[in-house]
């Protein structure tokens, strides 16, 4: 597969996942739209890796294995922020009874 | 058009279907389904680029893991499309233009970037397979590796105690 289908594809992800957080106003869904910006960027990193492999596998044949050990690190930073994230909007919700991020500008005062 | 191609394409068409009704759907529930979808979409990428331990990984900890978790804290704040707050009609469009200009912009940077004749090898290739990830993880990388313990007893500690009652 021509490495521009993957670029295109990742972007395309990337795109609505940014439409998402600017155009929903509940903190989990806009939180899940940072997941979905995640995603479309670990998908690109697997796909340069196979690119990068396959240009220099013939020297070195553990080119590009870098790139998947990332993605992985990924993973596991993007499973504790869940955590963290989801705790934070789980207080919200007991102190203002909503997760409408809008009611979020209390440090504005 | 060859099998890989069209699984290509196949798996390409549903992870922006599902990545949009993920922003569309009114109900958190059904998004958070929609995402699901978007999930394993990316999987049967990685499969197909032969990048098998991610493939699994991505299942677990993605779809399995954190989904459950998302949907947990959904139905205990019982949620759904009649509570759902909506930002009027023309902040709406506004985001939409903004992420479409975004678009724009990547495309018209990326579309002429040297890269016509790199191919990323699909079907192919042994760097993704459990053995060889392991070897390198426990070799190079063992070092991040002990310290993302650290970065997750953290996060744990920082759950329960952001999660606890005053």
């Amino acid at each position: 597969m021509p490495i521009n289908y993957y670029i295109f594809l990742s972007v395309a992800l990337f795109c609505i996942g940014v439409a998402g957080v600017l155009t929903r106003r509940n903190a989990i869904i806009v939180f899940m739209c940072v997941e979905l910006m995640l995603n479309a960027v670990n998908l690109l990193l697997v796909a340069f890796s196979k690119m990068h492999h396959l240009a220099l596998a013939a020297t070195n044949p553990n080119a590009g294995m870098n790139a998947q050990i990332f993605v992985f690190f990924i993973m596991v930073v993007a499973a504790a922020e869940v955590s963290v994230g989801l705790a934070i909007i789980v207080m919200m919700y007991r102190n203002t009874h909503s997760v409408d991020v809008n009611f979020l500008n209390r440090l504005k005062h | 058009m060859s099998t890989t191609q069209i699984l290509f394409w196949f798996l390409s068409i549903l992870a922006i279907f599902s990545a949009i009704m993920v922003v569309a759907s009114k109900n958190p529930v059904h998004s958070v389904l929609w995402l699901i979808a978007v999930f394993f979409a990316i999987s049967g990428h990685y499969i197909l680029l032969n990048a098998q331990f991610l493939a699994i990984v991505n299942l677990i900890v993605y779809a399995g893991a954190i989904m459950v978790l998302f949907l947990f804290v959904i139905m205990l704040m019982n949620l759904n499309g009649d509570t759902e707050p909506q930002k009027n009609k023309w902040l709406k469009i506004a985001g939409v233009i903004a992420g479409g200009a975004l678009l724009m912009v990547f495309v018209a940077a990326l579309k002429n970037a040297d890269l016509k004749n790199q191919i990323a090898q699909v079907n192919g290739g042994n760097i993704g397979l459990i053995s060889n990830l392991g070897m390198e993880l426990f070799h190079e990388y063992v070092i991040p590796f002990e310290i993302s313990s650290v970065l997750f007893l953290s996060a744990m500690v920082g759950a329960v105690v952001i999660g606890k009652k005053e």
